[in-house]
């Protein structure tokens, strides 16, 4: 039985809160975390399959043209070689997330360095990998393509583009202005487990055990680049080794371990590189993007101006939605807001954690640290003159908004020195040392998903959806949220996740998985919160379950009287999407020492405060955070894809020369979780966390760099030459 | 030579194909996928497994090379049922999300505190000689070759104190 819930307007009723089990937001341990901390929980491609042949894909050297033809035979003569695959229903991209289809198909043309153009099987790894290293191809190159994002004339994002009365007069008459550009570089996801696949075939059934964040998508995807029916088609995903976006959608070792595994009769494992993950997944766009702020004599904007480009494939959809939060974060009623992207023959642009965000909030919150000092008030006064009422853009209230709070609680419990805001206070040897601080906000995302709910005759109970867990917590707060719901303590509920045989949702992307799913679960307990009022013969809002007895004295057990209760909760957003606008908020407070000789940064300690409606597990919601204020401190110091000018391939296709931050970059965090309930979000009242914790971050660095040493930098990430270079004497 | 090499105290035979790693072997010819791949090039330390009592990245070394040597894996430092205290803190603190980096970091993190034991010093030590000073820079200067995309530096910092602090 499906119960079925379409939100058209704020849920008001609260019913988590009152429930009495008591176990949800608490700080419980992750349930599959004994799992991973055993080493026994399985990846994707740790599954063990017998007969499991080995692919090894072979890449592109060309940045553009034709593949004319692959000296196979070559190759099959090598010991254990079994097949050479260039199927032209092999993908030649990732699908962007939720794309829903399947993404660019033949491996024979080729658009990007490093493109997959053919998958060598052999009966071991090893064998298949050198195989794939002596595959001979012959190219026909296409000169003279376009691999630089400023060299191209681009193209405009009509959707994106505002205008609201006149910013040139604004920025004109104004007291203040800040006319500044800013340039980020590209970013990898970089999560740790790299893509993997293995495929089987039982008859004309497929079974693929993927690393993907969003099933849902990705088997009409899958389905798709095949010509297959859904319904042929599972895909487990039971742990993913971390997402951030690149595994959003179906990529290039998923169907071609299909396709090879079919032709083989013979289950086939294929696993990229870490250099393959790098060149052929998803890069983050770099950016350039031009800030105008206009202020009164108070610091207030009447005018705000943010353009951006960001750059992507000819025939890619995606484009980083750099300016998502600057539509509504701060007020000034004369508006420029223009987005566009320019065709490059890199690498697919795509979705890497907190797409837009991620490097839209660094630049303008630098920008606002321009404009505080310029007007001569303190960094957060500033911001806390510019929250508005309602979305400047559109006449649409706020679901909830917790800046205000986020900024004075991040201020107090960081000790905010709104005195010491002129660079070069403090040194401390040859280090400077300053202070810095920006605002956070994160577009909150939720979509249409079901999920199973069995309420077991034994008195346990089981959660069932396709729903991801990325590292995100799912496993553990769904268990929290069903038995908060139905009276029972977390590890009395099993948790089946990533499998397409359970019903579905959206998936884990844009940090709408918890809210989304989350909602489904809650729809199907409440459907069978009111079969057990019933038999009690009371109302669901008088029923009080905990630790698997009702109030009334019954216990569960009796009631069900040896029958389960299932119900399929199905959750939809409804029109509540269009009558306000949603968003996490939150503010960053950062301490930096920046070295006078050699410009080197090193971020002393850090502070976010962060409001995104019901905290569903402290732990976990902690650690997304925590999770976030890293990717920033990457973000602002070190984290930039490189690419060669001659020929566009990516340069640092490795964790040795791409940066992500190592232990010890980072220092001691500190998170405040400023609870909210947000009625309009979903019914369980909470919003996305895990972008929300890098959106702003890096500026509160950037901006702390500045207090430090007097260094204003508009490049980032931060590097000790840049640092150096800007250093006044 | 003899062939064998001991894993989790269980002998076992060397692969015949000489461009095994060790990793490789692990995971693929004996079936211990507790181990990680990250990158295959010594660079994230996803791989790290104790090899006569020293960590070390088992990409970066070939299966052949350890005949006759003792491994020890995650599996071979707790189970579901009795995991190490350095796994129980792990959980505990939250010290990991998505999990794919944390065999790896509980290798290094047993393997570490045995330096530290042993009076080695690291680039964040004060002092060359004497013995290292447990502190949070100490561990996460020894810590920093294994990388956690999830951003759980600072729980896998707070699991390996609390555990060293209670051992000392
Ligand atoms: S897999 Fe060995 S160090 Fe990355
Ligand atoms: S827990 Fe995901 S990489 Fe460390």
């Amino acid at each position: 039985m499906t119960a079925h819930m379409k939100q058209d307007k704020p849920d008001r009723s609260n019913r988590l809160d009152a429930m009495k089990q008591g176990v949800l937001g608490k700080a419980i341990p992750r349930i599959e975390g004994l799992a991973k901390v055993t080493g026994t929980a399985p990846y994707a491609a740790e599954y063990a399959v017998d007969g499991c042949a080995e692919g090894v894909l072979a890449t592109s050297t060309i940045t553009c043209g034709k593949v004319l033809s692959i000296n196979k035979d070559a190759v099959l003569g090598m010991p254990g070689v079994i097949a050479v695959i260039d199927d032209p229903k092999l993908i030649t991209r990732a699908a962007q997330g939720t794309a829903d289809e399947a993404p660019q198909q033949g491996p024979k043309t080729v658009c990007y360095w490093g493109q997959p153009i053919a998958l060598v099987v052999a009966e071991t790894f090893e064998q298949a990998r050198d195989a794939a290293k002596h595959l001979a191809v012959e190219y026909r190159e296409e000169e003279g393509v376009p691999l630089d994002p400023q060299a191209v004339e681009p193209e405009e994002q009509e959707d994106e583009t505002v205008r609201q009365g006149d910013l040139a007069h604004a920025m004109a008459k104004a007291a203040h202005t800040v006319d500044v550009t800013y340039t980020t570089k590209g970013h990898a996801s970089a999560a740790m487990e790299p893509h993997a696949a293995i495929a089987r075939w039982d008859g004309d059934k497929l079974t693929v055990h993927a690393s993907l964040q969003m099933l849902n998508y990705n088997i009409s995807e899958l389905a798709d680049a095949l010509n297959m029916e859904e319904v042929d088609i599972r895909l487990i995903s039971r742990f993913v080794g971390g997402g951030f976006g690149s595994k959003l959608g179906i990529s290039e070792e998923v169907v071609a371990a299909a396709i090879a595994a079919k032709e083989l009769g013979r289950p086939v494992r294929v696993a990229l590189s870490r250099q393959q993950v790098f060149q052929c997944i998803m890069r983050r766009s770099e950016t350039t993007q031009r800030l105008r702020l206009a202020a009164g004599e108070d610091g207030r904007l009447i005018g705000f101006g943010h353009y951006a480009l960001a750059s992507n494939l000819p025939g890619e959809t995606f484009v980083e939605p750099v300016l998502q939060s600057s539509h509504f974060l701060y007020g000034g009623e004369n508006r420029e807001l223009m987005l566009e992207v320019a065709r490059v023959h890199r690498m697919t642009a795509g979705s890497v954690r907190a797409p837009g965000e991620a490097v839209g909030m660094p630049a303008l919150e630098s920008a606002m640290d321009v404009l505080a000092e310029k007007v001569g008030i303190d960094a957060v006064e500033l911001r806390l003159r510019n929250i508005p009422d309602q979305n400047p853009e559109e006449d649409l209230p706020f679901s909830s908004h917790k800046l205000a709070e986020c900024l004075k609680q991040g201020a107090e419990a960081f000790g905010w020195d709104s005195g010491l805001r002129k660079p070069r206070h403090s040194r401390d040897g040859e280090w400077w040392v300053g202070t810095g601080m920006a605002s956070a906000a994160r577009v909150h995302n939720i979509a249409e998903a079901r999920a199973r709910v069995t309420l077991k005759a034994d008195g346990t109970a089981l959660v069932e959806t396709d729903m991801t867990d990325i590292g995100t917590g799912t496993y553990t707060i769904l268990a929290q949220l069903a038995g908060e719901m139905l009276g029972l303590a977390p590890d009395s509920i099993l948790v089946d996740l990533g499998d397409t045989r359970h019903p579905r949702g959206p998936g884990s992307g844009g940090s709408w998985g918890a809210a989304s799913t989350g909602s489904a679960v809650y729809v199907a307990c409440k459907a069978i919160r009111e079969e057990i009022a019933d038999k009690l013969g009371v109302q669901e809002t008088d029923l009080d379950l905990a630790h698997g007895t009702a109030a009334s004295g019954e216990a569960l057990v009796d009631l069900l009287d040896g029958k389960d209760i299932v119900r399929e909760g199905h959750y939809e957003p409804g029109d509540i999407e269009d009558d306000y606008t949603a968003s996490g908020f939150g503010a960053f407070f950062a301490q930096v020492r920046v070295n006078r000789f050699t410009g080197e940064t090193r971020v002393d300690r850090m502070l976010g405060a962060f409001g995104f409606g019901r905290v569903l597990n402290h732990k976990t919601a902690r650690s997304q955070c925590l999770g976030g204020i890293t990717w920033s401190i990457g973000v602002a110091l070190t984290e930039a894809l490189e690419f060669d000018p001659r020929d566009g391939h990516l340069v640092n296709c490795d964790l040795a020369e791409y940066h992500v931050p190592v232990n010890r970059d980072v220092p001691d965090l500190e998170v405040l979780l400023v609870e909210e309930r947000d009625p309009a979000a979903s019914p369980i009242q909470a919003k996305g966390i895990g972008e929300l914790g890098m959106c702003g971050g890096a500026a509160a660095i950037v901006n702390a760099i500045y207090n430090a040493c007097g260094a204003r930098i508009f490049d980032y990430p931060m590097t000790p030459e840049r640092v150096l270079a800007a250093m006044p004497d | 030579m003899s062939d064998i090499i001991s894993v989790n105290g269980t002998p076992q035979r060397l692969p015949d194909d000489p461009r095994t790693s060790l990793l490789d072997f692990l995971r693929q010819h004996i079936g211990l996928t507790g181990t990680k791949k990250g990158c295959d090039h010594g660079q994230c330390g996803a791989c790290t497994v104790i090899v006569n009592g020293i960590r070390i990245n088992s990409c970066l070394t070939l299966a052949a090379m350890h005949d006759g040597d003792e491994v020890t894996t995650i599996e071979g430092l707790g189970t579901p049922d009795r995991p190490s205290d350095l796994q129980k803190a792990f959980l505990e603190h939250d010290g990991f999300q998505c999990g794919y980096c944390t065999p790896g970091q509980i290798c290094s993190a047993t393997a570490m505190l045995q330096e530290i034991a042993n009076d080695w010093p690291s680039d964040a030590s004060e002092d060359l000689e004497g013995p290292p000073q447990l502190t949070g820079e100490e561990i996460r200067e020894r810590m920093s070759g294994n990388l956690c995309r999830c951003g759980a530096y600072a729980n896998i910092v707070a699991a390996i104190r609390e555990v060293a602090e209670k051992s000392a």
